[in-house]
Order: C-alpha cells, then structure tokens, then sequence
C-alpha cells in the first residue's frame, strides 16, 4: 500500500533550537487576555443571528409563525427552511468511506419538512441586539407532527424499528470492511476465542470556546471569521455551498479557543451566517451557547463492537475481529462516515496478529451526528484491543504484559507490512514498555496491593501498549485514487525572510492551542540561521499563506511540520548560494554554525541572515541569474503516515462502599519521534490523557427514550476539572519516523487512544477479588458499584447479536465462557 | 446563556428592599450571590420581572457571637463561613465543600437557604444544627425554625416579601461532627451529603443529629438512625447498626448519575462514616 523512501532533506546543522523546551510564544497574550477570538469582534452595523431549534428528536414540521419574532424591536430578517434560495447545495459530506454505498440524507442549514433530532436549526433571527433576538426566537411558533423517536443503535437495525429517511427504508447507512488475513479460519484455528460486546460511548468535544461565526459581504466580497480547525478547506467547501468563485471569499480562524475535531467541520451556521451577510448585505455574527454546543456541536465515538480475540494455548494470538456498531446519528456532517473506519486501520495494534477483520455498519438515529473527536475511531479500537488482551491473558492464566510481548512485532521487523496492507513506519514496542517499567515497579506493586486488601483498599493497575495511525496524509493513499478521501493531503509551508533577516512562516495547518508558532519557529530557526523569536508563525487565513489542510488527525508536525522545514531547507539553500558567491567560496563549503553562514574552515569568513537577506533584496551582485529576494514556498505530501507508539500505566483505588474511582498514578512512555520541543509535547500527552480519564469515568452524552438530550450543561456533562486529575508521570523514547526528514510523529491524541483502556483494566484489576471480569465505559460510581453488586461479568455476544433488552445499558447478563477449541 | 429581560435595582435598606419586593410583585426576586439564581435565569428556567441587589444594604453580613450560639449575617459568604475560625466545624466543613472558590467568594448562606434547593450543603446542616431563619417583612419580624423553613423543593416557609435578617446557629460545644459529601467532580452538588453530629458522654451517645442533603424534596434528619443510636453505647457496631436506617422513609430524587437504590445506600455508607468522625 505504501512505500517507504529516504527523505531527501538533508539533516539539519546541530540544532540550536529543536528540542528545547521553549515556553510558548503564543501564551502571554493567551494568559492575559489580550487575544482576538470571534466572538471579540463586532462590524459597523452587524447583526445578530439566533438560531430556533427543534424541541423534537423526529418530526414533521406542519408550520411554522415567524410573526412573533419579526414584530419584536429591532429585528430584521426571519429566515427559515423555505427561504433558503441561494444556498446551491445541502451541507456536504464530502470524506466516506470507500468502495461502498453510502446514503447521505439532505441536511440542509435549516431544516425543510423535517426535523431529525433535537437542535435541528428550523430559523434563524437577525437583529441588532444580541439579548434582543435570542428574546424574539422564543415567539417563533413551530407546529410539529412527532414521529417516532430512534435511540438505541442495535434496535434501528431491526425489522420493525421506524425508519427514520423512508426514502432508504432503513436505517443502515453503509456496510465497510476492511481486513487481511482469513479471519474465521484463525478463529477456528484457537484454543482460546475470547468474545466481548465493548460499549464505546458518546462523548462530546467540550473546547472552552464555543462555535462563533461572523460573516461580512461586501462589493461582492465575503468574509467569514470563523472558530474553526480548517479555513482554507471551508472556503473552498462554502464557494460550493454559495455558489461563489473561491477568490472572493476569505475564512479566518483567528484565536481558536480548543477544537479537538469538533471545529473540524462545515458547519450548518457557518453556512446560514455567510448566505444571510449575503442576502441582507450587512455583517452577521452567530455566537454558540454552552448549551447549543452539547447540542448542536457534533459528538464522537458512540459505537457497540462485539469483539472476537483467539489465540493458542502458548499465547500466540491468531486474530482479531471487530463487528462494529457506529451510531451516526441522523444526519451526517463533514465525515462521519469515515470515522470508525479510521479505527480499522490500527485494529492490530502494535501486535503481529495474523488475521484481521473490521466489519462496520453505519446507523441511523434520530441523535446529532457524531464525527471526529480527538483520535476519531482509534481510542475505539484501541479500547478493544487493549481490553481483549488483558481478557485473553486471564483466559490463557498467562501474565498479561507477557502475552502483549509475546505478541508485539518486533523491532527488526520495521518497517512492517501488516495483513491489511498498511505499513508501520517504525517502532520498539518493547522499549517503550520497558522504560515504562522503569518507572512503575510491578512486583512492588503487587505486594502493595495485597497488603492494601489486607485492610480493605481495592487498588488496581492496568495497562495499555498502543499504536497510532496519524500524519493524516499521503493523498496518494488516502485520496481519490486511493482510500477515496475526495482531497489530497499534504501540507503547504512557505518561508518569507525579509530584507532585515527575520522570517515569517505562513503555514496551511491552523493551530487552535497545539503551540505552532513555537514549535514550527524552532524548526525553521535551526534551519534559516536565525532565533525562534525571528520567526512569526501565520496560519488560518486564506488571505495571506498558500492553501493549507488545517490540523486534525495530528498532523500538523509531521505534515506541516516537514513543510516548513523543507521550506526552510529551501531558503538556506539559496542563501548559502549567495553567501558562497559573495564570500567568494563554493556553495557546498558553506555551513550554517552559530546562526552564521561561514565558510567551512575559516570561521572569519562568514555571513548572517540579515547580510544575505540585504544582498537578496538589494541585488547588486547576486549569482549569475539568480532571482532577487529570499522567499520559498513548499507543498509537502509524505510517502506514509505516521505511527506513534507507547505504553501506558494507571493505579486505581475503588472505594468499593460507593463504586468511586481514584487515579492514584497515570505513568505514560509515548514515542513521536525525535522531540522539537519537550514542553509542547508533554502538553499534548497531558491534555490528552485528561480527554481519555473524562471519557473513562465522567463523560457521556446521553439521550432518553424519546431522543431528548439529558446531557445538555456542564452540570450534567461531568468534564473533570483538575481536582479530579492526578499529576501525570510521562517520558518518552525517541524512535525517529523514516517517513519524514523531521523523524516526527504525531502527539496529539497519543494519550486519549492509549488511555482508556489502562484505567478501566485497573478498575478490573482492582475489583477481581469481587468477582467482576468485565466494566463498559463510563466508570461512574453508581455503575462501578452496581457492577460488584451483580459480579461483573461480560455479556454474552452470541455472534454479535444483541441479548439483552437494555441496549446501551451497563447490565451484565452472565459470563461468557471461553470457547475452548474454536469458536461456537 | 442569555437571560430574559428583567428590571434591577439596589437596595439601600431592608425596609427598602421589603417595599420593593412588595411593589415588583411576585416576580420580584431578591438577589445575595447569584450563583443559584443567575445560571437559571441564563438558562431561561427562571424569569423574574424585577431583581432587586441586596448588596448595599448594611448588616446583613459577617459573623457574630449571641446568646451562646451566633449570628450569622444572610449575605455573609460562603468562603467567609469556610473561613472563620469560632464557627462549628460542619458548618466550616459544608461551607468549603460547596463549588468551587469563585462560588464560594460570591455565594451567601441566606441565598442558599431562602433559596432552599435539598442538594445545597447548608440547608441540612442547618437543620441538623437547628438553627434559626430570622426574617422581616411588611408586618414585621418572626423567626423561622429550620425544622419549618424547608417545605418542598425550592420551596420555603419565607413569603414573598420577605427578607432574612439573620440565621442563628447554636455553639454545640461537646459535639463531634462529621461531614460526608458524595460528589462525582469536587464542584458538583453533593449526590448525597450527611451532616453527622454526636454528644459523647463517657462513650454513649448522649445526643445525636443527623442531616441529609439530596435525599428528598427537602433537607431532611434522619430521625430513625438518630433514635437507634441515642442512648446507645458509642461503638462500630453500633454506628453501623443505626447508619443502616439513615435512609429510612426517604424518597430521594433519581438522576442520570444516582437510582434511588443507589442514593439510598451512598446515604448508609456515608453516615456510618459521617457518625465515626463525629464520635471521634
């Protein structure tokens, strides 16, 4: 599927500035409040947007009274489903997954005839105050016939379910498949098939800056600022949408307060702002409450898998199969679709299993979408895999780090083709577990925790050994002709120094707290001859740099990242050219030393940055037809992805009176490369981690019965705070990636995919003298306590058919037992 | 996040407050903290018509010693209670438990009183203590048993117009406490809370009060877990033995995060805690 080449990029002078710890650049006006998000911007004679949602999870709309609202001072417009003549197509859906039918369902940016879960926008209200419209959306009188509701994800499958588009007659979206290796024989094949139904729950994206749209048009030029992770994409997707040529419309996402994929969309008011500025000629600004954000903001993960892990007696695993689930939702966003797919890709894991499948089935609910969300499909499937093997190891009597070594692919074997085609860059899965051990003595642990019981203390520990796919690129894999993502995926950079010797970096990636400006400085710097204080960092305006991809997918660094260092590489090369004519040297015996360009040998012959640059921008006597200035610009599409790696560790107290988990320790050893800078990186692994820990014992969206979302304030939707987290222990190892000159790999999402399943192995660690084997996400304390009560153990699967009435709910229905000898 | 239109205005006295409350009508509410009231209004569960600031209104704050017991201002704030050092220790305790330290700097007793919502901290400790709301309104003043104060959810003996004057706490010298919230995050409101108080007396309970937060539509005592174990030696048997019938009679409201089998249990466990603390 892929090929591995040697970057052309030569390696850089000893590094000045890479892998030093600098403090970010981007925070003293961060810290103080002296940044510009959306929100923080008004235009002359702006109004405000307000947005009539539906109060039913599926429904027919019979009517609807705008009277109200437009008789109410200082209202402009009332717009809603059937006034929207200008927008030229439904919200698009534009990354699916390949090779198979997928029904997409026209979701308008506001709803026409029909509402399919709640928020569905159904008007919007523009006036010139901002309490004001809020005030007169409330007497927009929307008449509704209600339809049946469709929750729970297994019964939308079932014969008689209601259908929530009839134009389908079901509620199956599309069916994916990705595998090597023959899966059913590898099953057959083992002494040991162990079977579990894994509930991965919904959760939500919860960044502390809502959405926030402003939209200007004028003189026949559109403006949209916007909280968003991918303005030049969204550009090109709202030319499609307005139906305007492309150069007359600008996005910027100035500060972006968090995004974690949820601002990695084309949102339905993103839209509805632009046509409005449009149509009434004035600025419109729509600001997202908290609410509207649990709302309306989409969701991720949300997937039932019924998992099957065999293996031999001596431990070696012969495959693994995952049927998932995936609850779509009603209607789709930028690409839902695609994201348990993503999960398909690391459903190996760092293992050298032979068989492999993923079966994915997509489904209707009359809930919002669910899209990418911090690691998007791979914390799914890491959860499982990871969950299994402690599963496994206690099946087989056989130590569970043990049975992860036993089965790890090697180190010699990388760059390693697996069974479904892709190719692991690079790894040492075993020296990330054993530095991990470095710091976290098991045996020691083990006598701790005996002695603890001893006294009524039920303490855990629980691992994870993970493998990350991210880099999100080569469009030749993951494009057209490829995955058949409808994009290519690179990343563009472009290097502008300037007559006085400081740059500027104009990147397409567009940070929303990742720390770009120093981590992309400091790689630039190395390699320009200058100081990261040099270097200003542009990015998330289609007005200044050349097209860009935006970040998600952690790959901003070994995309974007390399772009700019191959930019740079660029610029150095033609400035050492100049340097060498003027110094009267050839242009190999210059080497960059100090920030200085000198001539190798005779440290007094030697130029700066700043002399160069003079000499580009005043070309008095410049090589035989070089072009005057010092300016180069670099579209980076890498041979592969990247393939971060690492073990995690968790000790858990369960207070086993009340059911309520305590983080004792959480030790991560992560590998993403060479660092270019430490601090960004434990950063990324810290606030990653808290992502995972909110999943795996505060966090769940939740929708009754009638499709009403319960979930709907940060009273309910339980984000930990930092008095739940423990400080977090992290080291790294430093395998460098082949694909990339940088030897960097995404960080990301590193902790939110390994985490998960270490903490809820801890809590069963913790809770086996009780009986329980098996706990679904989330670990709240009345379903931690409910578990002991009924002893814990997995449900039967029966071939991933649903066996219990609940659903989703955590009620266990018996132990599975163990198929000895093949599968049933 | 954006509340309906409402009119606002201060008060410079509680006689002018009264008068206020009594022309705005009953949608005329009063405002001390904001931080119950306020994210309801945001989220459009509430609208009065008029709020009227108590903020400049003198001696309706701090804490003072009075007849053997204290007087406790209504707008004395939560960080202020968590702070003081003469107060009981389990209002002390309750006090630093609530939110967070941005709520607790703004957050008044009496706003959590009159406000009477049973998963506060202070209102079962209040109970539990049986203290005294001391009000004044257009006919005068009265005072308010803690036992009659809490009716219903968000439901209080206060009338519309009127105005907490003060809340009377007595010393309980002797007493023990013990202070058990059950929450899943440090800012969320208790799951369940006990306010646990005991009087030893050579090792047997001589007296014993216990208040529970979030176990019905009200603050409620635990009277059946008191009984049991008033009188009784004070041993581990015996505070379980009697922690057993903390939830006796309760009907405590179910959410996402808690059954009412699950709040009746936290409510036993807690209390057995709760009562050990307090027997020291």
């Amino acid at each position: 599927m892929t090929t591995q080449v040697q970057p052309e990029t030569a390696k850089p002078e000893p590094s000045r500035y890479v892998g030093r710890s600098l403090r970010r650049k981007e925070d003293p006006r961060l810290i103080t409040g002296r940044a510009t998000y959306t929100d923080d911007m008004t235009m002359p004679g702006m109004l405000y947007a307000a947005i009539v949602r539906s109060t039913e999870a599926h429904a027919r709309i019979t009517s609807i009274d705008t009277q109200g609202a437009l008789d109410h001072p200082g209202i402009a417009a009332v717009f809603t489903g059937a006034d929207l003549e200008g927008v030229e197509a439904p919200i698009p859906m534009v990354w699916a997954p390949p090779g198979v039918e997928v029904k997409v369902p026209e979701h308008w940016p506001l709803a026409k005839d029909k509402v399919g879960y709640v928020g569905h926008a159904v008007a919007v209200v523009l006036g010139t105050d901002k309490y004001g419209v809020i005030d007169a959306a409330e007497k927009v009188i929307v008449d509704y016939e209600p339809l049946p509701a469709v929750v729970d994800v297994e019964k939308a499958l079932e014969a008689d379910s209601p259908v929530i588009h009839e134009e389908y007659g079901t509620n199956k979206c599309f069916e994916w498949s990705l595998g090597g290796g023959d899966i059913e024989a590898a099953l057959r094949d083992s002494d040991v098939v162990v079977e579990r139904r894994v509930v991965n729950h919904r959760t939500a994206g919860g960044a502390i800056e809502p959405r926030v749209s402003l939209a200007d048009y004028r003189a026949g030029n559109l403006t949209l600022w916007s909280s968003t992770q991918i303005p030049h994409i969204l550009r090109l997707l709202l030319s499609m949408q307005l139906g305007m040529s492309e150069e007359k419309i600008r996005v910027v996402a100035p500060e972006v307060g968090g995004g974690f994929g949820s601002k990695l969309n084309c949102y339905p008011e993103e839209v509805l702002v632009c046509w409005a500025a449009r149509k009434l000629g004035r600025a419109v600004k729509w600001t997202e409450t908290r609410s509207e954000n649990m709302t309306t903001t989409h969701h991720g993960r949300d997937q039932i898998a019924y998992v099957r892990m065999g293996a031999k007696r001596d431990g070696t695993v012969t495959g693994m199969h995952a049927r998932i689930i995936q609850d779509l939702g009603s209607y789709h966003l930028i690409e839902g679709p695609v994201i348990p797919c993503l999960g398909g890709f690391v459903m190996s894991g760092c293992y050298a299993f032979p068989a492999v499948q993923t079966d994915i089935v997509g489904v209707f609910t009359t809930k919002f979408a669910t899209d990418a969300i911090r690691g998007a499909g791979r914390p799914e499937a890491t959860h499982m895999i990871e969950m299994c093997m402690d599963q496994l190891a206690d099946e087989l009597g056989m130590d569970r780090l043990e049975l992860r070594r036993k089965n790890f692919i090697p180190k010699e074997d990388f760059p390693a083709e697996l069974p479904i085609g892709v190719i692991y860059d690079s790894g040492d899965y075993e020296g990330t577990l054993d530095k991990l051990l470095e710091h976290l003595d098991v045996d020691a642990f083990k006598r701790e925790q005996a002695e603890l019981r001893e006294r009524g203390v039920y303490r855990g520990l629980g691992f994870s050994t993970y493998v990350e796919i991210c880099g999100l690129a080569p469009s030749r894999v993951v494009g057209p002709g490829g995955f058949g993502l409808q994009a290519g995926y690179w990343e563009s950079a472009q290097v502008r120094v300037h007559p006085s010797g400081t740059a500027t970096l104009f990147t397409g990636s567009s940070p929303h707290g990742q720390g770009h400006e120093t981590g992309f400085a400091q790689i630039v710097a190395d390699r320009i001859g200058c100081t990261p204080d040099q270097v200003e960092v542009i990015h998330g305006d289609t007005q200044t740099g050349p097209f860009g991809m935006g970040t998600y997918g952690s790959r901003s660094l070994a995309v974007g990242g390399e772009s700019a260092a191959r930019a740079a590489e660029k610029v150095r090369a033609k400035a050492s050219e100049i340097a060498a004519h003027l110094l009267e040297a050839a242009p190999e015996d210059i080497e960059l030393n100090d920030g200085k360009y000198q001539v190798r040998g005779s440290p007094d012959k030697a130029m700066t940055l700043a002399d160069i640059a003079g000499a580009a921008y005043i070309p008095e006597d410049l090589p035989e037809g070089m072009e005057p200035g010092l300016s180069e610009q670099m579209f980076y599409d890498p041979e592969n992805f990247v393939w971060p790696f690492g073990a995690h560790a968790c000790v858990v107290d369960v207070d086993v009176d009340t059911g309520k988990v305590d983080i004792v320790r959480y030790v991560a050893v992560d590998d993403c490369g060479p660092a270019i800078n430490p601090l960004l990186i434990d950063g990324q692994v810290h606030g990653g981690i808290a992502h995972a820990l909110g999943q795996a014992l505060f966090e769940q969206v939740v929708y009754d019965d009638e499709g009403q979302l319960i979930t709907g304030t940060f009273v309910d939707y339980a984000l930990p705070t930092a008095a739940e987290l423990p400080s977090f222990e992290t080291d790294r190892t430093e395998t460098p990636s082949p694909t990339n000159s940088l030897g960097v790999k995404g960080i990301g999402e590193a902790g939110t995919i390994a985490c998960t399943p270490a903490v809820t192995n801890a809590v069963i660690d913790a809770l086996k003298p009780l009986g329980v084997t098996w706990i679904d996400m989330p670990l709240t304390p009345m379903r931690v306590w409910q578990t002991i009560q009924e002893g814990g153990a997995p449900r039967a699967t029966e071939q991933g058919r649903q066996v219990d009435e609940h659903g989703s709910g955590s009620a266990g229905s018996g132990p599975t037992a163990p198929t000895e000898g093949g599968a049933s | 996040m954006i509340p309906a239109e409402f009119d606002y205005a201060v008060a410079d006295s509680v006689e002018d407050a009264i008068k206020r409350l009594g022309e705005g009508g009953e949608d005329a509410k009063l405002l001390a903290g904001g931080h119950s009231l306020l994210p309801l209004m945001k989220l459009r569960l509430a609208a009065p018509s008029l709020l009227i600031d108590l903020r400049k209104v003198s001696g309706l704050s701090g804490i003072e010693r009075a007849n053997g017991g204290f007087r406790v201002g209504p707008m004395t704030r939560h960080a202020e209670l968590a702070a003081s050092g003469e107060l009981p220790g389990v209002v002390t305790a309750a006090a630093s438990s609530i939110a967070d330290q941005q709520v607790r700097n703004r957050g008044t007793i009496g706003g959590s009183v009159a406000h009477g919502d049973p998963a506060s901290d202070l209102p079962a400790v209040l109970l539990a203590l049986e203290g005294t709301i001391s009000t004044q309104g257009p006919n005068g003043s009265r005072d308010i048993s803690a036992s009659e104060m809490f009716q219903d959810y968000l439901t209080t003996a206060l009338e519309p117009t009127e105005v907490i004057t003060s809340i009377t706490l007595p010393a309980l010298d002797g007493y023990g406490f013990g202070y058990e919230k059950f929450a899943r995050r440090a800012e969320d409101w208790a799951m369940v809370g006990i306010c646990a108080l005991v009087k030893s007396n050579g090792g047997t309970c001589e007296d014993v009060r216990i208040g529970l937060t979030h176990m019905g539509s009200t603050p409620l005592r635990a009277t059946a877990a008191e009984e049991a174990l008033r009188g009784q030696s004070l041993s581990p048997e015996s505070i379980a033995a009697a922690a057993q019938q903390a939830a006796d009679g309760t009907d405590p409201p179910a959410d996402l995060n808690a059954s009412q089998e699950y709040k009746r249990h936290l409510a036993r466990v807690l209390t057995r805690r709760a009562l050990e603390a307090a027997a020291g």
